[in-house]
């Protein structure tokens, strides 16, 4: 995939995304405590951070699909549980974790679905949905593949086909939870570089990335996170240390910076010599 | 041209499966004018259709044959639409209102009425609609639907456990008061003869509130097949929209209940076909319910009406004689078809 593949899309508007003094908790147990976070407009955050630290959390958090249990989310300077869904819908989208693709959808079909929060029960289809399916495709290069069943795809191809339908959103916002997880080396670049691509347009992006290394090259802004709380964040070149690394994973490493970007490099990690 | 039926199921044109269908309806519709278990033949209905047949005749076709066919096919269009939804809730391709005991809640509801001493239809059909709506939540409160942790086959169990509950309980009700049982003998197999469509009419309310709650939510239930988080990404409410096909459910059953009875499996085959000619999207599989319940019911009731002449076999024991054997295939397959 190249990046100049397809035409810039202008933003008609952008958003900010907020966290004020946010605390999350799954039944009675406290995931994440007055935390204060804000996503850089226009760049990708990736949030790090070992298992179980909340990082997941705090996505679902900042997307509206968890309740907190006090503090807000703001967006556009705005508490996210007062404005009505389908207008979060249309400035966020979230591509979760537990996607379900059912039996036999298409991926058009599937990018469809983008639609929903620009319709109502009396816009149901119009000119500028059609214009959107057409123009996520082209940005996540699936336009080749649109007539082919989900479930037939690699999957790679079946993320990009979950983020054109964020693209379809026309969001100005997009927040995925782990969206390489599951993908072997070269599906995760494709899924990477879609990514940054949709950044350079203007888009603000945030992630939740289990891979450190590709987090450093990935993304303009990193959130470490450790128990619930940000141990520390900025850009990758400025944060990134042995130290670090040894505090959120209980790993040495060396650093070095990449001859290409700059953008610092794990080598020759290693458990650590108690 | 490229045959549409050679297409994957998704992929075939809605347009064109559902106008061959209403044409299978049709036929159906005739031919449960024209056989019947009675004296009359096949030949002599289709004379009186063309309005040369003697007044018994008439009688016969215009108004105890076609009555029987108008409610077949409102109990197929209901119970077909409610099965559909119940599955796209429940997740869950067995979540069947006749197995899962709200049929039985809704028979249950009416017997304690008549028991009590009500009779008139109105309210008869609103309390079975309560009885469904008691018994839906009831079942799917015991099974906790919990998306895509959810274990088919535990809906089915419990769904079994409170019908055979219900049922027991209709029938001890039964066993006390000799006139209610002998007034509700047709509650416990289901049955589409002796109706008349003065209940029907009292039903049709209901039904419309139904169909509003069903146009209204079908967009954002599609999106649910898609997981939880991305509904309410879209921006849908994944809890309000189970409320209302819930109620949208228990109205329907209710209605079909308070008309012909339990009538279990139907709920279960029509959506599993629906799903094997359309595919998986709730908005495609629900429209093609719509002629393929009826045709299912209309053809199960003229077999009911042939296999046994002179006398008739109950069309709920017809329609568990066949639908029994497709729910095992369904358990049987290898991997439940995910919805």
């Amino acid at each position: 995939m190249t990046a100049t593949a397809f035409k810039q899309k202008p933003n008609t508007f952008s958003a900010s995304l907020s966290a004020d003094k946010l605390s999350l908790k799954h039944g009675k147990i406290s995931i994440i405590d007055q935390l204060n976070v804000t996503l850089p407009e226009g760049q990708v955050t990736a949030i790090v951070g070992p298992n179980g630290c909340g990082k997941s959390t705090l996505l679902n958090g900042l997307s509206r699909v968890h309740t907190p249990s006090s503090g807000v989310v703001m967006l556009d300077g705005k508490d996210i549980h007062s404005l009505p869904s389908k207008e979060v819908a249309r400035r966020l989208a979230l591509l979760p974790q537990d996607t379900l693709a059912p039996d036999g959808i298409t991926i058009e079909e599937l990018i469809r679905f983008g639609r929903h929060p620009h319709q109502s029960l009396l816009r149901q289809w119009a000119m500028d949905d059609q214009e959107a399916i057409k123009y996520a495709l082209q940005a996540a290069d699936l336009e080749g593949l649109k007539d082919r069943l989900l479930d037939t795809l690699s999957g790679g191809q079946r993320q990009r086909a979950w983020i054109a339908m964020s693209i379809a959103q026309e969001t100005p916002l997009l927040l995925l939870d782990e969206p390489t997880s599951a993908l072997d080396l070269g599906h995760q670049i494709e899924v990477f570089e879609l990514i940054r691509n949709l950044s350079r347009q203007g888009k603000t992006l945030a992630m939740v990335v289990h891979d450190l290394p590709s987090a450093c090259r990935y993304s303009d802004h990193i959130i470490a996170m450790k128990e619930g709380e940000i141990l520390t964040q900025g850009s990758p070149k400025d944060i990134m240390t042995k130290e670090l690394v040894r505090e959120l994973y209980g790993v040495d490493c060396d650093l070095m910076p990449d001859p290409m970007t700059g953008s610092p490099i794990l080598i020759n990690i290693r458990r650590l010599k108690s | 041209m490229q045959s549409w039926f050679l297409k994957s199921p998704a992929q075939r044109p809605l347009f064109a499966v559902l106008v061959s269908a209403l044409f299978v309806l049709a036929l159906c519709c005739l031919l449960s004018l024209l056989f019947g278990a009675g004296g009359l033949t096949p030949q002599a209905s289709l004379q009186t259709l063309f309005g040369n047949g003697s007044p018994d005749d008439e009688f016969t076709v215009f108004h105890l044959r076609s009555t029987r066919t108008l409610i077949g096919l409102f109990v197929g269009l209901t119970l077909g639409i409610a099965g559909a939804l119940m599955q796209a809730v429940a997740r869950n391709p067995l979540a069947e209102p006749g197995l899962l005991g709200v049929s039985a809640g809704s028979s249950f509801a009416v017997a304690m009425a008549l028991v009590m001493g009500a009779s008139t239809a109105t309210l008869t059909v609103g309390i079975a609609q309560l009885g469904a709506l008691i018994g839906c939540i009831c079942v799917l409160g015991a099974a906790r639907m919990q998306g895509q942790h959810n274990d088919p086959i535990r809906l089915v169990l419990a769904g079994a456990a409170l019908s055979s509950l219900l049922l027991a309980m209709t029938s001890l009700i039964l066993l006390f008061d000799q006139r209610a049982a002998d007034e509700i003998r047709f509650w416990v197999t289901g049955s589409v003869a002796g109706r008349d469509t003065h209940t029907l009419m009292s039903v049709l309310p209901s039904m419309l509130v139904a169909a509003a709650c069903v146009l209204y939510t079908a967009k954002p239930l599609a999106s649910l097949a898609l997981g939880e988080r991305v509904a309410i990404g879209l921006g849908h409410k994944p809890r309000r929209i189970r409320g209302i096909i819930i109620i949208a459910v228990a109205l329907l059953v209710g209605g079909a209940t308070a008309i012909a009875g339990p009538v279990a499996f139907i709920g279960l085959v029509v959506p599993f076909a629906a799903r094997a000619l359309v595919g998986p999207d709730i908005r495609r599989t629900l429209w093609l319910c719509l002629p393929l319940g009826p045709i299912i019911v209309i053809s199960a009731d003229i077999i009911s009406r042939l296999v046994a002449q002179p006398t008739e076999m109950p069309l709920g024991v017809l329609t568990a004689i066949v639908g029994a054997p497709v729910l095992l295939l369904i358990v049987r397959s290898r991997r439940l078809p995910t919805l």
